[in-house]
Order: structure tokens, then sequence, then C-alpha cells
């Protein structure tokens, strides 16, 4: 169950999509989302289907890993499907039900939004380092240094935070194994009792936690660490052709999407 | 201080040097260091041997300033640890690798890791890249380094975080319990290691560990117990004082204990012979 997350997942590839800066990858994906949100009728949908579907292929990620980074979202998804099915309102699929056809439009809209939205952020952190991306976001937060936002403190935080998932994710199996061990049961009872059964499972992992983020400080210390402040890095970041060119296109795809949101497309 | 008599007070061959160092830890009743006098001189592999307990992990700590004494001076190539304004020049000085390798590796890629202490010292990019791939080099771990660090084994783990600690090129490498959680293969993979920086590149390493047979190639042995030096000097003679060291609950290298066991039948064999081929030879010399 623990293997199926693949919050922060980086697989490693040479194909253009990886080879484009973290920035580009950041902002095309800005854009992507501002796309979807534009979005309203079935031909500016299929746009975007074709601009995340040609994505997918450049960049080579299986369909199977975007369908496995999907199933924590299934109930989200499903659930806004139905609320959507059942509280639109319009001409009744059948006289007296309530379920009518702007219902089942707007459903079918709803989750393929959804659907596009998380797969399109897949893509980003499935072909892109999580070194690489923090960098990004690090630069591309620059100007908001001079209202004093910590943003060399946040970006590294996050990529800490990337960094530990799979060894957290390593360690949860691990106590969950020694609690079964000694007879903790998660697998019987409803939910509040399997929600208590987590306990043992959380306080261990908490503890060890902060231990890991104490030994981690002092180890980044040792490291001369001092902050954001005359750092340089070993991989500049240098936007080449190739990423103008990527930026572009995606900036045609959001005018031909908002042009068919004029025409009500 | 005058100049003069601030030189004086240092060997000129000494890089880090204890000068009765007290530490007592925050909330704590019991001092954890009790008079410490140490000199570690340069380009020499200095092992420090104790239980858990005795002080030796609080005595690693000191050499690059994450701890600082409660009494007395700790100097790192003349600079006084307690000084605030010179830390950084201190920990570029003096590495150090740590138990549990996942809680010091810092990126999700290996090359990206070793690179993090010259990003830190604002070491201009070409020359980061020739570091980390001299460094990585340097441990045997070139390969690996487009490799997601926790998907390695935990003694390459261990190569790569020490690698970490190469690239930022210090004089001093200090390793505290670096082989504590490897299994026999992965101690014997990062001790080659060490060894090999110590001999082949002469930096200076002082490695904290509490298993004997990492001591028997130091060229000096120090061992610790309840905070106080109880033993110094050559490996060989450190562990020729048996009864000490069994008064400590510690082992002696097999070797040694033989000929202790021999000398208490009556013989009389050196002690400080460690290696089985030189042991053979002084027990068939004391036979003819």
């Amino acid at each position: 169950m623990l293997k199926d997350i693949t919050l922060g997942q980086f697989f490693p590839g040479n194909t253009p999509v990886h080879k484009l800066d973290p920035r580009t990858k950041i902002l095309l994906v800005l854009l992507y989302i501002i796309m979807l949100f534009q979005a309203n009728g079935w031909a500016a949908y299929a746009v975007v289907a074709v601009f995340t579907i040609t994505s997918m292929c450049v960049s080579k990620i299986k369909p199977k890993n975007i369908f496995k980074g999907m199933k924590p979202m299934i109930f989200i998804i499903v659930l806004t499907g139905i609320l959507n099915i059942f509280y639109t309102q319009g001409t009744p699929v059948l006289p007296g039900w309530i379920i009518t056809w702007e219902g089942i439009d707007r459903a079918a809209k709803m989750i393929l939004r959804i659907t596009l939205l998380v797969t399109g952020t897949f893509l980003l952190t499935y072909t892109t380092s999580p070194m690489a991306l923090t960098d990004g976001l690090e630069i591309l937060l620059n100007p908001l240094k001079k209202i004093k936002v910590p943003v060399h403190e946040m970006t590294i935080m996050m990529s800490m935070a990337l960094r530990f998932i799979p060894t957290l994710i390593e360690e949860t199996d691990k106590i969950m194994s020694a609690q079964k061990a000694r007879g903790a049961d998660f697998e019987t009872g409803n939910i509040i009792r399997r929600a208590k059964a987590m306990l043992p499972i959380l306080v261990p992992l908490f503890v060890s936690a902060f231990r890991r983020a104490d030994e981690l400080a002092v180890a980044m210390e040792s490291r001369c660490y001092h902050g954001g402040e005359g750092r340089t890095r070993m991989k500049k970041l240098v936007m080449s052709g190739k990423d103008w060119i990527a930026l572009t296109i995606g900036v045609l795809f959001l005018i031909a999407v908002i042009v068919l949101k004029k025409f009500g497309l | 201080m005058p100049l003069g008599a601030l030189r004086e007070e240092f060997d000129l061959n000494s890089v880090i040097s204890f000068k009765n160092v007290h530490f007592t830890y925050p909330d704590d009743e019991a001092e954890t260091l009790k008079g410490i006098d140490l000199e570690i001189e340069k380009g020499s592999f200095v092992a420090v041997l104790g239980h858990n307990g005795s002080g030796k992990s609080t005595l690693a700590k000191h050499m690059n300033a994450i701890l600082t004494p409660t009494e007395g001076k700790v100097y790192v190539k003349g600079i006084d640890s307690s000084d605030e304004d010179r830390l950084l020049d201190i920990r570029r000085s003096v590495g150090m690798v740590f138990q549990n390798p996942d809680n010091q590796i810092v990126a999700n890629v290996v090359e990206d890791d070793v690179a993090f202490a010259p990003e830190n010292l604002g070491v201009p990019a070409e020359e980061i890249r020739s570091r980390v791939d001299n460094a990585l080099k340097q441990v045997g771990m070139y390969e690996y380094r487009l490799h997601a660090p926790h998907l390695l084994s935990g003694g390459q783990k261990q190569r790569v975080a020490i690698a970490g600690v190469i690239a930022m090129e210090p004089e001093i490498i200090v390793l505290d319990e670096p082989t504590a959680m490897l299994d026999p293969q992965g101690r014997r993979e990062v001790i080659e290691s060490i060894t090999k920086l110590c001999r082949e590149q002469g930096m200076t390493v002082v490695l904290i560990t509490h298993h004997m047979d990492e001591c028997i190639n130091a060229d000096r042995l120090i061992v610790m117990s309840n905070g106080v030096v109880i033993a110094d000097g050559k490996p060989g003679n450190v562990f020729s004082q048996v009864e000490l060291m069994q008064s400590e609950g510690l082992d002696v290298p097999e070797t040694t204990r033989l000929m202790y066991e021999l000398n208490k039948e009556g013989m009389s064999l050196p002690l400080e012979v460690l290696d089985v081929d030189s042991c053979a030879d002084a027990i068939k010399k004391a036979l003819k």
C-alpha cells in the first residue's frame, strides 16, 4: 500500500521534456492550469487533452505510472462526479428523474478536468528531479525576497521533505511490521477502530522523524550550510532555445483555448 | 595573549588540540568530558575507542565546533572553536561523517548530495563538478553518481557521505561511528576508503568507533572511558594492556589475547604483535 505513493517520485530519462529547464516546466504547468480552468466547451477540452497526451508521449512516461499516482485521487474524482450529476439543474434525462443532461455533461467535464490537472502536474514531477524542481522554484520566486519572503528557506524545506519521503515510507513499513508482529491489527474493524490502530505507528514515526531532523540539521551545519547567502550551484540552470519554443507552444495552446471559449465551444 | 606565546602553545604538527576540556550537556548533572588534553597530529590516522556513554561522540562533536567546551579550549588549526565568527573556517577544515547515512544525505541524487558542501562554500560551478567527480572516484562510487541514495546499500550510502565531506576539501575528517549501522561487507568498504584517504591523500583521519578491529591499522589509538582518556598510544601498545582493556569490557585482538594467555602459562611473548603472521613468528621463536 505504501509503495503506491508516487508523490515526489522522479523517473530519470533523456527525452526533450526531461531536458527542459525546470523553470520552463513550472511555467508550463501554470499555463496549463490556467488553460484547464478557461476551458468550457468540449472543443477546448480536446485542445487541452491533445496538449497533455502529446507531452506524455514525448516524455515517454507510461500511462500506468500516471494511473498509479491517480489512485489516491479516485475517491475525490468519483465524489465530484456524483455531486455534479445530482445537483445540476436542467432538463431531466427521463421525466421525473433528478439526473439531468446538463448534470451528466458537467460531471464528465469535471472528471476530465481533475484527471487532466493531476496528469499535467504528475508530468512535471515525474520528469524533473526534485533538486532541479526546487532550484527552479527558488529562482522563479526570487523577486519575492525583496518583500522579505524566505524563499530560500522555503525551497530548501521542500527539497528536504521530498528527499525524506522514501526514507519515511520505508520507516513506516518497518514500524507497521514491528507492530503487527506484536499483534496489532490494522485491517479489521470500523473506520474509527482502524484510525485508532494507526496511533502506535504515528507516535514512533514522529519521534523518529524529529530525531532525523535533528541529526540532519547537525550534518548540514557540518557541511558548512549557512543559509542561501553566497551559495553557488553545480548545475547552473540555463534557458535555451528549446525552452523558449516550449513556452511559446504553451502560450499558443492557451490562446487557442481562450479563443474557443469566446466562441462558446 | 601575544602572538609569540600563542604560537608556542601549538605544536606545529598539531591540527586539533584539546586543552583541559570539560563538557556538561545542558540539563545534565554529570560531566560528559572530564578534562581532556589531546593533540591530533597532521596526517595521522587516530582511532578513538570506547563504550557507549564513554564520551567519544561528544569528543568528536568538539572537533568541528558542533559543541563547544563548558570549560577549557579546543583549537582547530589554531582557531579557538568558541569563536563564532570563525565557525565556517573550522567547519570547512574539519569534515564530519555521522553514524546514520540516511540522516546526512540531503539530495535525491548522489552527485547532487556530494555537491552540497562546495555549493554552500560558494565554489564556482566548474570546480564543484571536478571536486564531486574526484570525491566519488576516491570512494569508488563514481558509477553511482546518478543513482538515488535511498536505493543504495548502507556501506554505499556511507561512502557517499564520505565523498560529500571530501568534496569540501577538509584537512581533517572525523568519522563518528561510521560503521555502527552497517553489515560486515559495508564496514569493510568504509574502513578501506578511510584508510586509503589517510595513506594516499595524507588526510588527517579521526575514527570514533567501538569496534576493536577497526583500530588495528591506526597510527594511534585513544581509549576513552567515563569522559577521560585511559590509554593513548600505538594500537599494539594499547592492546597489550590486556587487563586494563578487559576491565573496561573492551575486546583485544585475537593475537594479543593468545599471547596474553600463553604468557600467563609462563611464556614471555611480546603483546604488541597484531597480525597473524608476526604472531606465529614470535611463537616459533619463543619455542626454539
